[in-house]
């Protein structure tokens, strides 16, 4: 790790303006994917912003038809919340497939979300759903947030306070693990709300997580995972490693959607009609 | 039996320190004054190293020293060495490159150490590397074995041309051909044995320590054979005289062979300690692990089994290629011939049997002993010959093995080794009964039922441990004997120490040896300390691997502990008043036959260091005993095991739902810690079957550098394991023991691609076994059915 | 250098450290409690598991300056000082859960850590699942998972404080 300097601010004004005064700063949250990059030597902040102390950004509230979660909200909190498991299972679901326990107890959604990894898992949801991430300054829709592997929406003194996920009827996620490093092969969020079915793709994609508009209309005749036999993305433009090819993970995402559609029809429907979602 | 004697799982003695934290492992030790030593290492596979400037770097904050390869040659710091000779087929000797403990002139794979940077802190050395600027011209880098061979391939070292380190053989190849001109049915198959990296978790560290009023060097390092590192190191590296340099082994965190080899940073650490007259410390991180602890494993195999028509095996042949990395570590030569070789008779009567080995260079880490050493490899190809053989021979795979198990004993093999006991019917007859082989059809039909292919594979392996008579191993090139010492203190009140050639990272030797000690001389385990691990205490020793510790080290205490039963019965005369012959020692007392008069072992051996009831001149005062033991053949341990997979056909994912392993491991001391042994070798013969692959790119980058890639064996990888023995008992050493160390790791990884490849239909699979590998297979044969 | 202080095993500690210090090597180098161990520089292997606040969590992967103010426990303080084994380090030696002994310190906290999130009464499937974040290169895990499962039933009983000394 290069040295740097710690800060501990204890507002999230304190703490943007620690980011505007410093160009060669970064915000800290669990530190479970900067603190391993740093210790790579592949970052070199230096300054850190710690949020830890910043009261007001962590938690989980129902609001309305959605679920407002603070950036700080840790992995353990969403996978244990009666809110999220009552209302959006799935999401529970996803937050318990994160990593590890003790990655789940450090480990941010915010973190998560600022930090777009290509094989993460919180991008599929956040897309699938429809969320809205809240920041100091706006609010941004997930279609308009993720901008390929790595890149947000976020500028650089931009600071996460809060995502807002609807509620779906029926939602479903499945996980295929990258055997090695556990993050996502293959992991596919579908949502359905009264609006409109999503199938969001996250671990295949070069440029991080999409939509599958195919599947969404096949589902949209029938929500069922028989609508998705045989259907398949082409491998294009999908990550190919020594884990897997392009093909294979083409095929994969065919597989675990159709496995994820399985998941939300067997989870009880959720009793909600899907007015649009005013700020939180 | 006795309580804690042989045979009983006595709990360990060395957990209690280790559940409580209070382990001492190298990285744990620190000494006054100590350095840091950070290792600035190559980046290219292949590369001339034009110029080194570290001006800058020796200026920076904290730095101590820089350090690079033109120095030891001035300082006269000698090469690393492999230390078993091998002979062409034509006669000539194998050819060892130079391997300086610091690149000179050339870098070989990436992480090679180029230079060394000592600091005040370790952050210090970190951020100072970073200011040397090396000038590389980077080569062409050669990386794969089958392609080290070809014309124009890069060559990486002078002596070698064609990158070829020795074309070895083994058996007689007329002999070889005729079978196979003779024969019905011919099985031919072509075989990677997949790449792996070692990767015991406490990683590499060693901190050497200098004291100038003295000339004596100390080294503490994580290494399964301190006295052989000490030897290495003062007798071919030149560092310090035998008697001047200290080695000592704490507690070790695992080593699975990777830790018996001598490499470069403790020899850098040496020299550097006394140049810098201050103690330095390295200690490997897992990305550096991956780069430089010596791997295992990666043969490319052509082999063929001949059957005559009754299914009888007529002959073996087998070509294999074995990738020795960038330099030849310490034993390297040794695993792909006399270790792998000589183990192709597996349990069979076969009556000819020819092997042609080609060791290459690679621009890739060096490869040595990994757990299981060329026996994996080994049957890796006999089970797989065999299971192929018998389905394209419309044979029943475990009628097969039976109709052709050796069957008589002793048995010479066609390849150097003299089976001495086993009944490997018995063991296979176990494990399918244990396994229910009966009922696999049901279960089946059961896994078609939720869309999975089952598959049940087997694998009958024999391994030759208990390395080995010092004879043997010397007219097959080995440069050291290896026998094994033991040295038994009494102290004046009874308790016991015994020291240790052996050295323990994991294999319990504290609870075991003391169990034997426990029973031969009736006291308790509380009174018994084993000593091992620091060439101070114990005057020399050959160290663990290959599953020597029991049948050899053990053998060693017994000849130590006859000697002092002897001693102590002179003893027990004195001071009986009876004849030594009438003195009889049983459960701890000397007794006089046929008399109640006796006296304690404790007694007895205060009375030796007393000496008040005998003079010097009739018998020497004390009770200490030492003895070394050489083995008088291999020990062979053999077994079977049965795994049971289930395929997802849509994934391609492969999922271990059952394990059963039935192990002849002659006399076990304790059944708990064996099965133990077991399960642990399993794991890992299941991570190389499923999980584990070193994967490098054409450039000799290393793709699978740390545990994001690489992809270690975790809990949810296995079922509960079915564990059962049988037993013949090992006439070569007085305990009857066999060894249990490799067993897991030579027989798992066959099994495992014996079960997929009849689960899927299709023999085309590789190792390691991943999900988009199966499903690739699967897309080429079109998919399997559900039987 | 910053000043940091916290709790560790029930006693307060204070140190200047360099911000860069990360709490595993604070434990190590600052206290001297080497028990917890490192074995990856990629957060995986759980060898440098250490609870804070009661949860466990990857030492290697926390600056020593975030755990400022916070309760540590580590595998030093499950019975210091010759005081009775924990239930959960007691059944590692019953049931034979370690050889080398590197990984261990790491999967005791962390199987303590499992046992105080769901209770007594673990499967052999969960306590698979759970070890997720824990590597052993030796014991195949069958002995480790034994091991849970008795030291969670032994657990039972605990007076609560005592799960993990803080
Ligand atoms: C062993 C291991 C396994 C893992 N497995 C998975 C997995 O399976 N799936 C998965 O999705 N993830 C996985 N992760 C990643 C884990 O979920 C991380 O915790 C998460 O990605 C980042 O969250 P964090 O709170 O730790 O962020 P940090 O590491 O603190 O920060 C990450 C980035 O986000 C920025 N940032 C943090 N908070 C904010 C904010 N509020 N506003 C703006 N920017 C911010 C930081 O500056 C930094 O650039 C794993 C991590 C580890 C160590
Ligand atoms: S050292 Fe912390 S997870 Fe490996
Ligand atoms: S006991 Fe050695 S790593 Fe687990």
């Amino acid at each position: 790790m290069y040295a740097f300097t710690f800060h501990r601010p204890t507002s999230v004004r304190q703490a943007a303006n620690l980011l505007g005064k410093h160009e060669d700063a970064k915000l800290l949250a669990g530190g479970h994917t900067l603190l391993p990059t740093m210790k790579m030597r592949l970052a070199a902040p230096a300054h850190l912003v710690d949020l830890s102390q910043i009261e007001g950004l962590s938690g989980i509230e129902l609001k309305g038809r959605s679920i407002s979660i603070g950036a700080l909200t840790k992995h353990v909190e969403v996978a244990n919340s009666d809110v999220v498991k009552r209302n959006l299972p799935a999401l529970a679901e996803l937050a318990s497939l994160i990593g590890d326990p003790a990655v789940r107890h450090r480990g941010t959604l915010g973190g998560s979300v600022a930090n777009n990894d290509p094989t993460a898992d919180y991008p599929a949801a956040l897309l699938a759903l429809g969320a809205t991430v809240v920041t100091n300054k706006r609010k941004i829709a997930a279609d308009d947030y993720f901008k390929g592997m790595f890149e947000t929406a976020l500028e650089p003194d931009e600071i996460i306070v809060k995502v807002t996920f609807p509620i779906a009827k029926k939602a479903g996620y499945v996980k295929f693990r990258n055997p090695a490093s556990r993050y996502a092969m293959v992991g596919v969020f579908v949502a359905k709300r009264s609006s409109e079915i999503r199938v969001a793709v996250t671990g295949a994609g070069g440029n991080g997580v999409f939509r599958v508009p195919a599947f969404e209309e096949a589902l949209k005749k029938r929500f069922s995972p028989k609508s998705l036999e045989g259907l398949t993305i082409p491998a294009e433009g999908l990550n190919s490693d020594i884990h897997g090819s392009a093909e294979y993970r083409a095929h994969l995402v065919g597989v675990i959607a159709k496995r994820a559609v399985a998941a939300a029809v067997e989870t009880p429907e959720v009793a909600v009609s899907d007015a649009p979602e005013n700020g939180a | 039996m006795h309580a804690t004697g042989i045979g009983a799982s006595v709990r360990r003695k060395e957990d209690q320190r280790f559940i409580t934290g209070q382990g001492h492992y190298t990285d744990d030790i620190n000494r006054p004054g100590q350095t840091h030593a950070y290792f600035l290492r190559s980046p290219h596979a292949h590369a001339k190293i034009k110029n080194i400037d570290s001006q800058e770097a020796a200026s920076a904050p904290g730095v101590v020293a820089v350090l690079t390869g033109p120095q030891l040659a001035t300082d006269k710091i000698g090469n690393l060495i492999c230390g078993w000779m091998i002979h062409s087929k034509d006669g000539t000797p194998m050819k060892m490159a130079p391997h300086p403990a610091l690149a000179v002139g050339k870098a070989c794979h990436v992480g090679d150490a180029v230079a060394v940077i000592i600091a005040e802190t370790l952050a210090q050395a970190k951020d100072a590397s970073e200011k040397i600027k090396i000038d590389y011209e980077v080569l062409t880098a050669v990386v794969d074995p089958a392609k080290a061979q070809a014309k124009g391939a890069p060559q990486i070292h002078e002596i070698a041309a064609d990158n070829t380190i020795y074309q070895w053989h083994l058996g007689d190849p007329k002999a070889a051909e005729a079978a196979f001109a003779s024969a019905h049915h011919v099985t031919k198959i072509d075989l990677i044995n997949n790449r792996l990296v070692p990767n015991a978790l406490e990683p590499r560290a060693a901190l050497a320590e200098y004291d100038s009023g003295t000339d004596q060097l100390t080294l503490w390092n994580t290494s399964q054979n301190p006295h052989v590192a000490r030897l290495v190191i003062a007798a071919f590296v030149g560092m310090a005289p035998e008697h001047k340099l200290r080695v000592i082994a704490p507690d070790v965190g695992g080593g699975f062979g990777s830790k018996i080899f001598i490499y470069p940073e403790e020899v850098v650490c040496l020299w550097a300690a006394r140049k810098v007259n201050r103690p330095v410390k390295w200690t490997s991180d897992r990305s550096e692990a991956f780069l430089t602890d010596a791997h295992g494993r990666d043969h490319v195999t052509h082999a063929e089994m001949a059957f005559s028509a009754e299914g009888r095996i007529l002959g073996l042949r087998a070509k294999t290629v074995a990738n020795l990395g960038a330099y030849m570590s310490t034993f390297s030569s040794s695993v792909p011939t006399y270790l792998y070789a000589t183990l192709l008779s597996g349990q069979y009567d076969i009556p000819q049997i020819y092997c042609e080995v080609d060791a290459v260079y690679t621009n890739t880490v060096p490869v040595d002993a990994y757990r299981g050493a060329g026996r994996p490899e080994a049957t890796f190809v006999v089970e797989r010959l065999v299971e192929v053989g018998a389905r394209e021979l419309g044979l029943d795979p475990a009628d097969l093995r039976k109709r052709n198990f050796i069957k008589s004993f002793p048995h010479q093999t066609p390849v150097i080794m003299a089976y001495d006991v086993g009944d490997y019917g018995a063991t296979l007859k176990k494990a399918m009964d244990v396994a229910d082989v009966k009922g696999f059809g049901k279960r089946r039909r059961e896994s078609a039922r939720h869309g999975k292919l089952r598959g049940l594979g087997y694998s009958a392996y024999i391994e030759a441990c208990g390395i080995a008579p010092s004879q043997a191993v010397g007219s097959l090139g080995a440069g050291v004997g290896l026998w094994e010492s033991a040295e038994v203190r009494v102290n004046p009140t009874g308790s016991v120490e015994v020291l240790t050639g052996s050295h323990a990272h994991g294999q319990g030797h504290e609870t075991t040896f003391a169990q034997l000690v426990s029973e031969r001389l009736g006291i308790p385990m509380d009174n018994i300390s084993i000593v091992h691990g620091d060439t101070d205490k114990v005057q020399f020793g050959m160290g663990t691997y290959g599953s020597r510790s029991g049948a050899v080290g053990m053998s060693a205490i017994v000849k130590a502990l006859d000697k002092v039963e002897a001693k102590a019965k002179k003893v027990a005369a004195y001071m009986l008043e009876a004849a030594e012959a009438d003195i009889v020692f049983q459960d701890g007392k000397f007794t006089v036959a046929g008399t109640d008069k006796s006296a304690a072992f404790a007694d007895v051996a205060l009375n030796a260091y007393v000496a008040h009831k005998f003079t010097g001149a009739e018998l020497e005062p004390g009770l200490k005993e030492g003895a070394f033991y050489d083995p008088t053949n291999f020990t062979f341990p053999a077994g079977c095991h049965i795994c049971e997979v289930e395929v997802d056909p849509e994934t391609g994912n492969t999922e271990v739902v059952a394990w059963t392993a039935v192990d002849d491991f002659g006399v076990l001391i304790n059944p708990m810690i064996v099965e133990g042994q077991v399960h642990g070798g399993i794991a890992q013969g299941v991570g190389q079957a499923l999980l584990e692959g070193a994967v490098y790119d054409a450039n000799g980058q290393l793709l699978t550098g740390s545990f994001m890639d690489y992809c270690m064996p975790r809990a949810e990888n296995f079922p509960t394991f079915r564990v059962e023995t049988t037993e013949t008992k090992c006439p070569s050493n007085p305990l009857g023991i066999k060894g249990c160390g490799e067993a897991g790791s030579i027989a798992a990884p066959v099994a495992v691609i014996n079960a997929i490849t009849d689960a899927i239909g299709s023999e085309d699979v590789i190792m390691p076994a991943t999900p988009s590998s199966v499903w690739q297979t699967l897309q080429r044969i079109g998919g399997r059915k559900a039987a | 250098m910053p000043a940091v202080a916290m709790t560790v095993n029930g006693k307060s500690v204070t140190g200047d450290v360099d911000a860069r210090t990360l709490l595993v090597q604070f434990l190590r180098e600052n206290l001297r409690l080497t028990g917890t161990h490192v074995g990856c520089d990629t957060s995986q292997c759980g060898a440098c598991v250490v609870h804070i606040d009661g949860k466990a969590v990857k030492s290697c992967t926390v600056l020593a300056l975030q755990a400022a103010g916070a309760q540590v426990a580590t595998i030093e303080g499950l019975a210091p000082n010759g005081a009775p084994l924990h239930p959960m380090q007691a059944a590692f030696r019953e049931n034979h859960g370690l050889q080398c002994g590197y990984c261990t310190p790491g999967m005791i906290m962390s199987a303590i850590d499992i046992v105080n999130r769901l209770g007594h009464d673990l499967e052999d499937k969960t306590i698979r699942e759970e070890l997720e974040g824990n590597i052993c290169r030796c014991t195949g895990y069958h002995n480790i998972v034994k091991a849970i499962a008795a030291g969670a039933k032994a657990m039972q009983g605990q007076p609560a404080g005592q799960q993990a000394a803080e």
